[in-house]
């Protein structure tokens, strides 16, 4: 397999990886700002006070900012499955293609419609219908996310499919099955409900600003009661759904939890390691075996967090690389035998149908399905298998500041709803000042939330079916690195006008009352 | 419902909702136009902000038609998504360049330390219009000129030989942009740039209250709808002339059929009448305004804007209809597209059908939402009361 353009295949991993991250840091906001708005502007429909008013187009207008860029970044990755993953479009195209067919039908034009709506209806619909629209946006933005996440959540756990050797492809067999696939279930509600945590943190560490500052004063606690009590719910949904994530991933993608946990060799009653420092094993280096420096661990934790089941058995890296027959857990030289053969035996049932030859291609066909499930490992034949160890310290870390800066999130939303609601909030400045400077660290977790998930299944498009180098378009390398060089350039620059106008914006604060009171 | 349908009748239902979405995505165009227009009927600050804001309240429209026809065309021909998009990759990498640029540039133009200034958000806007045009109609076109590409699906079982595993490959060194240097291409790009223009000129008059920029309006609708006609027959006429990319039914081998789509509009009466139809509602909606002296009509958008729609939509039947290959590969004459061996499995076709009925909902709640934000006319004085402006 040394015709493998590698460098084509990391670039095209990287542009990827750019234009999702940089679309990510605007989606969070979007998905709970809209929700927060939301509740603003039904508070000030059913008491009438024009305070409420202010409060909600000031949220609103950091709002529309965000959402233009976010809609200008979400363009290019739907069309990037094509460009730059031909291959994997074809071949799971009948399946990934839906979802993303009924985002655009039933979630985009609700957003753009009602959106126009949202901002030029103030004195052009009634109050009534205003917020109906300021709802459905919400609605709407996060449809939107559904699809796309069940889709993701495919792409880790892919169900409801039937390979088709006639047309090259896996084919859906059941859309309920792909729709309700526990993966994609957890992936939406983790993903939606982490924006909601992250635009809590917006509101509250904004509204901290204004306390600090000493200035509106009553509009800054309103807004941080309706996040504080949001993220509230939030993350206490992030914190279940992401123990409900972490089963799913032991469960469907063992080696991802095991790079996640650093864990080497299985075990049963497997501890975790809450905290832990890795160093590069001196002898195993190579094969991506890392050592804990130092490290606290819980007994029998993550036995329990994996299978709810304090004895349970975790397979580490080692057994999935070479095999535990203990286990029955094949190695991935076996796996990757018997993907060869899957992909062999492909060539030779439509080699022998071409030629008319019945109980050859039948006998090819059996072979195939037979050996389908390592389908992918196939292109490992005659590689190093451990090249499908994912990155353990990128895994490792990442998930361990994201839950920590959790626990931070959660303690934050209690102690400043506490003293908000005991009117004392003003006067304690240094959790005013924790958080405002918490902010950009729920952008950090957002984003090593999407770092755990998809860096811990390289290199996996689709899960075992399908890697990388089998999935990506034909193209120069040099072309990737121009449009990859490109999008860096139109990204940063409109990541760095959104900055500016929403920080003038804010200092700006909210409208005077007289312009927010027509109705 | 769907179920019962045979596999042929859903590709060919799938086609039809395509065809449709382009043919609406093209009128739907008339935000790019109009963004080109900007300098030439804003002469002041407050009547480019009038014209901007006119055209920032539907730019999302256009660009979540682009979406929804990207994500409609992926999921019922998959393979016409790997092959074009993995292939033609710099003319659909500018394409959406242009369009990631228009996203941002109504938010930010006129908020205050913006970082580029308002001129570049402008600068920005032109850009999309010009290139999202010309572009999206050039490779548009390649629908009934071809690409120089090969599809082999067995590509995916190499594991040993001197290739990579994919399916389709482009033999082209320019990736698509040497689809933009053929002239037969280039007419029907600029077409529908010309076109766009048009549109966008019959929707100012149509929503704009402003007496100075109207005289603008009505002059440039002149110069615009020239070039328009002259390059809309121009392509008509070479398409109607040239030969196309026949399928035979019974062996579904490719070959070049002399006036293919002649006789495909022969041989359709229905699409023949849909074309002739949508091109004497477009001719309708711009010679009214342009003959008239005292009072003017103002509603040409409404005759043009579906004679656009029947127009477009009647092409791409004429590419994807009675046997012809609507991706075909001059490179490889087997290695064309059609709409059978492009399209997704029966049950995803079925799927996605039940998911299709939601769109006259979809039409409903747009048209009502529309309806009650566009009461009355935009102008200048209402630019200045407005709280959120562009």
């Amino acid at each position: 397999m040394e015709h493998i353009d590698f460098s084509l295949v990391d670039w095209s991993r990287a542009q990827f990886a750019l234009t999702a991250l940089y679309h990510w840091i605007f989606v969070p906001l979007t998905l709970g700002l809209s929700f927060i708005v939301a509740f603003m502007e039904t508070l000030y429909v059913r008491t009438g006070k024009p305070e409420w008013k202010r409060i909600t187009k000031f949220w609103m207008t950091l709002f529309g900012i965000n959402f233009a860029i976010g809609v200008a970044t979400g363009i290019i990755l739907e069309f990037q499955f094509g460009t730059n993953w031909s291959n994997y479009s074809w071949f799971v195209g009948d399946i990934f293609g839906a979802p993303l067919a009924i985002e655009g039908i039933m979630a985009f034009f609700l957003e753009s419609t009602f959106i126009a709506v949202m901002f030029f209806g103030w004195n052009k619909v009634s109050k009534s219908f205003h917020l109906l629209s300021t709802w459905l946006v919400a609605i709407g933005s996060n449809l939107s996310a559904l699809w796309i996440l069940v889709a993701n959540g495919w792409m880790q756990y892919p169900a409801g499919m039937k390979f088709n050797p006639d047309t090259v492809r896996n084919e859906m067999v059941n859309f309920w099955e792909v729709l309700f696939s526990p993966v994609a279930i957890n992936k939406f509600l983790h993903s939606v409900s982490q924006g909601y945590v992250l635009a809590s943190i917006f509101v509250i560490g904004v509204s901290a600003w204004f306390l600090l500052k000493k200035r509106e004063q009553l509009f800054a606690k309103r807004s941080i009661i309706v996040a504080g009590v949001f993220g509230l719910f939030s993350i206490l949904f992030v914190i279940l759904t992401g123990d409900g994530s972490a089963r799913t991933v032991a469960k469907y993608q063992p080696m991802k939890f095991a790079a996640m946990e650093n864990l080497y060799i299985g075990q049963q009653n497997a501890p975790l390691a809450a905290i832990g420092i890795l160093q590069k094993d001196k002898a195993e280096g190579q094969h991506k075996k890392e050592d804990f420096l130092f490290k606290i661990e819980i007994p029998n934790m993550l036995s329990y967090m994996a299978f709810l089941d304090a004895n349970a058995y975790v397979p580490g890296i080692k057994d999935l690389v070479h095999g535990n027959p203990q286990h029955n857990i094949l190695s991935y030289k076996e796996r990757s035998e018997k993907g060869r053969i899957a992909i062999a035996s492909l060539a030779e049932y439509k080699n022998a149908k071409k030629a008319g030859n019945d109980s050859l291609s039948a006998a090819a066909l059996k072979r195939f399905e037979e050996n389908y499930p390592n389908f992918g490992y196939g292109y490992y034949a005659n590689r190093d298998v451990h090249e499908l160890v994912p990155s353990v310290p990128t895994s490792f870390y990442s998930f361990r500041i994201m839950v920590g800066l959790g626990f931070h999130f959660l303690a934050l939303f209690i102690v400043v709803l506490w003293l908000t609601m005991k009117n004392k909030i003003e006067s304690k400045r240094f959790i005013l000042y924790t958080a405002l400077w918490t902010i950009p660290f729920g952008y950090l977790a957002s984003m090593l939330g999407w770092v755990v998930a998809e860096v811990g299944r390289q290199p996996w498009v689709i899960q075992d079916i399908l890697p990388t180098i089998a999935a990506v378009s034909q193209i120069k390398t040099s072309s990737v690195q121009i449009t990859f060089g490109l999008f860096m350039i139109i990204f940063t620059g409109l990541l760095i006008a959104e900055i500016m106008i929403m920080t003038t914006q804010i200092k700006k604060g909210p409208a005077p009352e007289s312009s927010s009171t027509i109705h | 419902m769907f179920e019962a349908f045979s596999y042929i009748t859903l590709q060919e239902y799938w086609w039809i909702i395509v065809s449709l979405l382009g043919a609406i995505l093209v009128f739907l165009m008339f935000v790019q136009g109009g963004q080109t227009l900007i300098y030439t009927l804003g002469k002041t600050e407050d009547e480019r902000t009038v014209l901007v804001n006119l055209l920032g309240r539907k730019w999302e429209f256009t660009f979540t038609t682009l979406v929804t026809f990207g994500g409609a065309f992926f999921a019922s021909f998959p393979l016409f998504y790997s092959t074009s998009f993995g292939g033609a990759y710099w003319v659909w990498m500018l394409i959406l360049v242009a369009f990631v640029v228009q996203a941002v540039s109504y938010e930010y133009r006129s908020k205050p330390n913006n970082f580029f200034g308002h001129r570049t958000y402008e600068i920005l806007l032109f850009i999309n219009g010009l290139l999202g045009t010309v572009l999206i109609g050039t490779a548009v076109a390649t629908f009934f000129t071809g690409s120089d590409f090969v599809v082999n699906k067995m590509n995916l079982t190499n594991l040993t030989g001197d290739k990579m595993p994919i399916i389709s490959a482009w033999t082209g060194l320019a990736y698509g942009l040497e689809a933009a240097l053929n002239l037969q291409n280039l007419t029907l790009g600029l077409t529908v740039f010309f076109l766009t223009r048009v549109l966008a000129l019959l929707y100012f008059m149509n929503r704009i209250n402003n007496t100075a920029i109207m005289e603008r309006v009505k002059k440039q609708l002149l110069y615009n709808a020239i070039p328009f006609v002259v390059f809309f027959l121009t392509f008509t006429i070479w398409l109607l002339l040239s030969a196309g990319f026949a399928v035979n039914p019974e062996t579904k081998i490719v070959s070049m059929e002399p006036y293919k789509y002649l006789h495909n509009l022969i041989q359709m009466p229905v699409v023949a009448v849909l074309f002739l139809l949508g091109v004497v509602m477009v001719l309708i909606g711009i010679v009214r305004p342009l003959t008239c002296f005292i009072k003017c009509s103002t509603k040409g958008i409404w005759a043009t804007g579906i004679g656009t729609i029947l127009t477009v939509f009647s092409l791409f039947l004429l590419a994807g209809f009675n046997n012809t290959a609507y991706y075909p590969s001059t490179y490889d004459l087997q290695s064309s597209l059609t709409i059978e061996n492009s399209s997704s499995s029966h049950y995803t076709l079925v799927a996605m059908s039940y998911v299709s009925l939601m769109v006259p909902f979809v039409l409903a709640y747009i048209f009502y939402a529309w309806r009650s934000i566009d009461n009355k006319k935009i102008d200048i004085e209402e630019m200045k009361s407005e709280t959120h402006i562009y």
